[in-house]
């Protein structure tokens, strides 16, 4: 009962908030939903001891959803270990946020509306990580898709909010392309969809091949290789990241739940949940990892030169989810959810102290309009501090640090520990993203913080921090951004790792990155701490030394400059492949297709052709019918005539 | 149940609900509301009656059920004979629950001529409900063809500006290929001396005839779906077309391509459907790109939703045409389904026609701060159009691209293509309508939705909920009649396989 509560609460202040709003009124919309929320977030501390710690993983089958032929789902609630540390994670960020929100959407019209997304977001998402089956994961996918689409155009008088939540949509769907081939194929291949029915069904499929477009491809790299083109979109890696940081559209509770902290981990959760499948996949793995090292990278060098405060913290993101996947590709699944939960805490806790900054100055994101707020926001500015070292990952090596020290590390550790070209590639790779980590988050604190106001002075006085019920979500959620790494390290991929994570994660015993983590050599460990340090030092170094510098460099390099600033011209790129084509082509098929070759050629034109001959014959009539009906006539037999030739031939 | 002739009551039901508005007289205002609660009434009792269908309707056997069979021309060997399977009850309990809705939508939208009106859509019930039911050739041919007569003058008479081409336009596409469809019914009474469909169903005809006589059927059918390239004349009868006479048309009569591919060209031509299935694959494959990418250049709403029409029946004639099971019955839920959903998307625009009298989406923008109730529905519609999950387009599309996939990747890989087009032109359109500011003086006052449109709308909704997160409701209707139709399929197919080639080898020597 608890297990179906925790997942159905939000729906039901969804429903509460969004249907009743006009009778309830702003007050009663927000106490219902974040009521409910934080009710599933205690539930779920309780889910997570029964679960994770006390073993007792299980599956609740509510009711059929398909049955054709041989494929059968279930409405199902999956509760192992893996999905108890997203269930936990995701309702306990969830809770706070939504509380936060009360405070930053104060006397915004829409709140009844805003609270009620805010839930149901979380509904999906709790479908999501609990799904037994393909077909379940891929409604909490889609749902939490279009609940990023409604909120990111949250503001739909915007112009940008409409286009940003548009293309939020359909580059997800781009993903979602590969997603549904890849159920389709695991379909084919196991004659079901159930994760524990397929799971147990792979081993006996290695080798296996499917035909595919007239190929034939090993079939597990090929359904892989699909399903993480699905995860690719919604986690925003290369190629389909487009859409993340227009999402910063949105507004900021917004970006840090379901842009930060949630919904764009679900593609990392995908594939550790897929384990199983991806481990007997070595092709698949490779991939990920090359894809996840490049976009932590890629994406990394683009948020360096950002203005927009939230589109750095974006920008980041893509960056950390790159990490997570790398971590992924060389098997080390457990420490791509460590990264993920510990993420979770200070990436929210630094989209929401930005959201505290923007809110201070009346919704100003620019940063070079920012600077000198740290007397005035004296409560932001620490929280974001400890954003920013736990994302930099900064600690004291062997000994103890923030938490994106341990997940950062254990992942960096992992990559050296697979001893592969693709481990190296992303090692390196990830020790070049931890400076630029390091510089684009302390530029973005200098810039925001430090240095002389740059906003009007009417605008400075305006500035106050913000009340209560943001400070102390603000608080918790530092708190989490401090001790959560420490506190899971040694379940989540220390000696405990095996016990804690049972059957709900598979690494074959050949794949030992992660195991080999713990065997690095001391230099593998305190890297990436030196160049996180590196990366600030760097940072005070052109923004508070030598302010002048940043333009000079620009102005030097600017090329580069430029490429990073227009986040290398993926945009320009995708409108003139497909979007600007796809409107060409609509037009032209519409116009020439329709209008002028079949309507002209069909009916219109035999209609007047023949019009025309009679009308020469002197004998006209009115006899539309004979017309129409003759010139459908020779084009069926003509259509017809050349496939039966073109069959028989 | 036993010995009720519910069927032809249902069928006929509309019919004496027209003749009795007939008849009534007095003042025209008068007239015109008791038209309209005649005709809600007549459809509200005849909706009630199809329910116990529904209700009664044996799950467990492949045979068509509440048969009614009576001689009518003897002589010729020509019954009357009524019955519905699992294949098409669930198609007449779509016509009975479009109706009242039609009638409703229609309430303060038509002034004119009201009472021939609601007569047009009575008799329009009955030739729909008949069409589903018939289990005669000739009896089928009549009420199939007979739709056209109220729907011609459906768009003829209540249409908009350029109604009488767009009128004439659709009842010549139509009736050209149905003359073929007549000579084909001619040749198979002479080949088998009857009419009786399910008598036919068993019998075999030679492979070459199989070919012609699957054309035939297919000039009809394909145009009625519409396939493309014959999907030309949709759009126009969609634009012209009064909001109800829309609904009606891209929710039922659409369907009735696709429901005589499986009743007709299926089960009697085996292996020309097996022949022609390449040939159905790349016209469904256009079909959903290129009608999709034509639907994002529209500038008229009813346009745009009559294209994406066009792209959700290709994922149809695939399901169909894949003969599995999961194809066939996810074929058969996405044609419920977009009957469904086709209705209300037409209803959501007929309700800014009704207040703005243009359906050009330029007219509108920003509807969302005078109409939040009207976003809502629109919002939820557009979802089930884009086969978001939970909703019942999803289950369509899924189980049609699972069925596809086992048989050829590449029309699987190119029709999954469709479900990125169509999130671009729903979005697209929905936010050039709904969302921006409002800065339209025309539309400063405009109202949101009232009561009897909310009324129009919630069965709509509820059934898309429904079929998306229970379709089992829907799909246990459907097994033993598709996984029968499945096994007289691949008997044939395999009995055959020799005659096949032969059959081949004979259209080569021609």
């Amino acid at each position: 009962m608890i297990y179906v509560a925790v997942v159905l609460l939000p729906l039901a202040g969804a429903a509460i908030a969004g249907l009743s709003g006009p009778w309830i009124r702003d007050r009663g919309a927000q106490v219902v939903s974040c009521g409910s929320v934080s009710l599933s977030a205690l539930l779920s501390i309780f889910i997570f001891y029964d679960v994770a710690i006390g073993g007792n993983a299980r599956v609740i089958e509510l009711f059929t959803w398909f049955d054709s032929g041989d494929l059968k789902a279930s409405w199902a609630l999956k509760f192992d270990t893996l999905s108890a540390v997203m269930v936990l994670t995701v309702s306990m960020v969830s809770a706070w946020i939504h509380i936060y929100a009360i405070g930053y959407m104060a006397g915004d019209p829409g709140i009844p509306r805003f609270f009620a997304y805010l839930n149901l977001f979380t509904f999906f998402m709790l479908i999501l990580v609990t799904a037994e089956n393909f077909l379940q994961l891929f409604f909490g996918w889609e749902g939490v898709g279009l609940l990023s689409y409604l909120l990111i155009g949250f503001w739909y008088d915007r112009p940008a909010a409409n286009a940003a939540s548009i293309k939020a949509f359909i580059v997800n769907r781009v993903g979602d392309f590969g997603f549904t081939l890849g159920i389709l194929g695991v379909f084919v291949l196991f004659g079901s969809l159930s994760f524990d029915l397929v799971f147990a069904a792979v081993p006996d499929k290695v080798g296996t091949t499917l035909n595919f477009l007239g190929m034939e491809i090993d079939a597990l790299t090929l359904v892989c290789l699909l399903l993480f083109m699905g995860a690719m979109g919604k986690s925003a890696q290369i190629l389909l990241h487009t859409w993340l940081p227009d999402a910063m559209e949105g507004p900021t509770p917004v970006s840090a739940l379901i842009h930060a902290a949630t919904m764009v981990t679900a593609g990392v959760f995908l594939v550790v949940r897929l384990s199983p499948m991806f481990e007997y996949a070595p092709i698949a793995l490779a991939v990920v990892a090359v894809i996840g090292a490049t976009t932590a990278l890629v994406t990394a060098t683009i948020g360096l030169v950002q203005n927009d405060i939230k589109r750095v913290i974006a920008y980041s993101t893509c960056s950390q989810l790159g990490y997570m996947f790398f971590a992924v590709g060389v098997s080390a699944y457990p420490a791509a959810i460590f990264h993920l939960v510990t993420h979770a805490y200070f990436k929210a806790l630094l989209f929401l102290g930005s959201g505290s900054v923007i809110h201070a100055l009346a919704g100003e994101q620019d940063m070079r309009k920012m600077g000198g707020m740290w007397r005035k926001l004296p409560v932001t500015y620490a929280v974001m501090w400890i954003g920013g070292l736990a994302l930099a990952g900064v600690g004291i090596p062997f000994f103890i640090g923030f938490a994106g020290y341990y997940s950062k590390d254990i992942i960096l550790g992992a990559a050296w520990g697979a001893h592969s070209w693709v481990g190296t590639y992303a090692f390196w790779l990830g020790i070049a993203t931890a400076v630029l980590t390091a510089f684009y988050s302390w530029r973005l604190l200098f810039l925001t913080f430090h240095g002389s106001p740059r906003a009007d002075a009417r605008v400075m006085a305006q500035v106050r921090e913000a009340p209560k019920v943001m400070t102390i979500p603000l608080g918790f959620l530092a708190l989490g951004a401090v001790v959560s790494g420490g506190i899971a390290y040694s379940a989540f991929v220390g000696e405990g790792m095996a016990a804690f994570w049972g059957d709900s994660i598979l690494i074959l015993d050949s794949n030992t990155a992660l195991l080999e983590a713990h065997q690095a050599p001391p230099w593998v460990v305190v890297l990436p701490t030196v160049m996180a340090v590196a990366g600030i030092a760097i940072a005070w170094l052109m923004y508070i030394r030598r302010p002048e510098l940043p333009r000079r460099l620009a102005g030097r390099f600017r090329a580069v400059y430029l490429l990073l600033y227009r986040k290398w011209y993926f945009d320009e790129i995708y409108d003139r492949l497909f979007v600007f084509p796809a409107n060409d082509l609509g037009r032209g098929f519409w116009h020439s297709g329709d209008g002028a070759v079949i309507d002209g050629v069909g009916p219109d034109g035999i209609a007047r052709a023949a019009l025309n001959l009679a009308r020469r014959a002197g004998r006209l009539q009115t006899g539309y019918v004979y017309h129409y009906a003759f010139a459908m006539l020779i084009g069926v037999v003509a259509f017809v005539t050349w496939y039966l030739y073109a069959r028989a031939g | 149940m036993e010995g009720w002739p519910i069927l032809s009551l249902i069928t006929f039901l509309p019919l004496a609900g027209a003749a009795f508005i007939m008849v009534i007289r007095g003042e025209p205002e008068v007239v015109a509301q008791n038209a309209r609660s005649v005709a809600l009434w007549t459809s509200l009792i005849t909706l009630a009656l199809s329910l116990l269908i529904w209700i009664n309707f044996d799950t467990t056997t492949a045979a068509f059920q509440f048969e009614e069979k009576a001689a009518w021309m003897p002589e010729f060997n020509i019954s009357y004979h009524m019955g519905v399977d699992g294949i098409s009850m669930l198609f007449v309990l779509l016509s009975t629950l479009l109706i009242p809705i039609c009638v409703l939508a229609s309430w303060a939208a038509i002034q004119t001529r009201v009472k021939e009106y609601m007569i047009a859509f009575l008799v329009l019930e009955t030739f729909l409900i008949g069409t589903f039911c018939a289990l005669d050739l000739v009896t089928f041919y009549m009420f199939f063809e007979g739709v056209l007569i109220p729907m011609f003058i459906i768009i003829g008479v209540w249409g908009g500006p350029r109604r009488v081409y767009s009128a004439f336009k659709f009842f010549l596409f139509t009736l050209t290929g149905s003359v073929l469809m007549l000579l084909a019914i001619l040749f198979i009474y002479f080949e088998t001396g009857t009419t009786d469909i399910p008598t036919i169903m068993r019998y075999t005809f030679a492979p070459e005839i199989q070919t012609w006589l699957w054309l035939a059927f297919f000039a009809s059918f394909a145009i009625k779906l519409p396939m493309w390239p014959m999907h030309t004349w949709l759009p126009d009868a969609h634009v012209e077309a009064p909001t109800a006479g829309s609904v009606v048309l891209a929710a039922v009569l659409l369907k009735f391509g696709a429901y005589g591919f499986l009743r007709f060209s299926l089960p009697m031509f085996p292996e020309a459907s097996v022949f022609f299935t390449p040939f159905i694959y790349s016209l469904s494959i256009v079909a959903i790109i290129y009608t999709s990418l034509v639907a994002l250049a529209q500038e008229d709403m009813k346009k745009l939703i009559a294209y994406s029409s066009v792209a959700h029946m290709g994922f149809v004639t695939i399901g169909i045409f894949t003969a599995t099971t999961q194809g066939i019955e996810g074929a058969l839920i996405q044609m419920l389904s977009h009957g469904v959903i086709s209705a209300a998307l037409f209803l959501i625009v007929g309700v800014v026609y009704d207040r703005m009298h243009s359906h050009l989406i330029e007219t509108y923008g920003g509807l969302v701060h005078r109409m939040p109730v009207y976003a809502v529905v629109f919002m939820v519609f557009v979802l089930a159009a884009v086969g978001l999950p939970g909703t019942s387009g999803f289950v369509g599309e899924f189980l049609i691209l699972i069925g596809v996939f086992q048989v050829n990747s590449w029309v699987a890989v190119l029709a999954t293509t469709g479900i990125i087009l169509s999130v671009v032109y729903m979005l697209w359109l929905y936010r050039r309508v709904i969302f921006g500011e409002l800065v339209k003086e025309e539309l400063m006052h405009i109202m949101d939705l009232n009561r009897r449109e909310m009324v129009v709308f919630a069965p709509l909704i509820g059934v898309v909920l429904w079929m998306g997160i229970y379709p089992s409701s829907f799909l246990d209707v459907m097994h033993v009649s598709v996984a029968n139709l499945i096994d007289h399929y691949e008997v044939a197919r395999a009995a055959s396989e020799g005659a096949a080639s032969e059959g081949a080898a004979f259209l080569a020597a021609r």
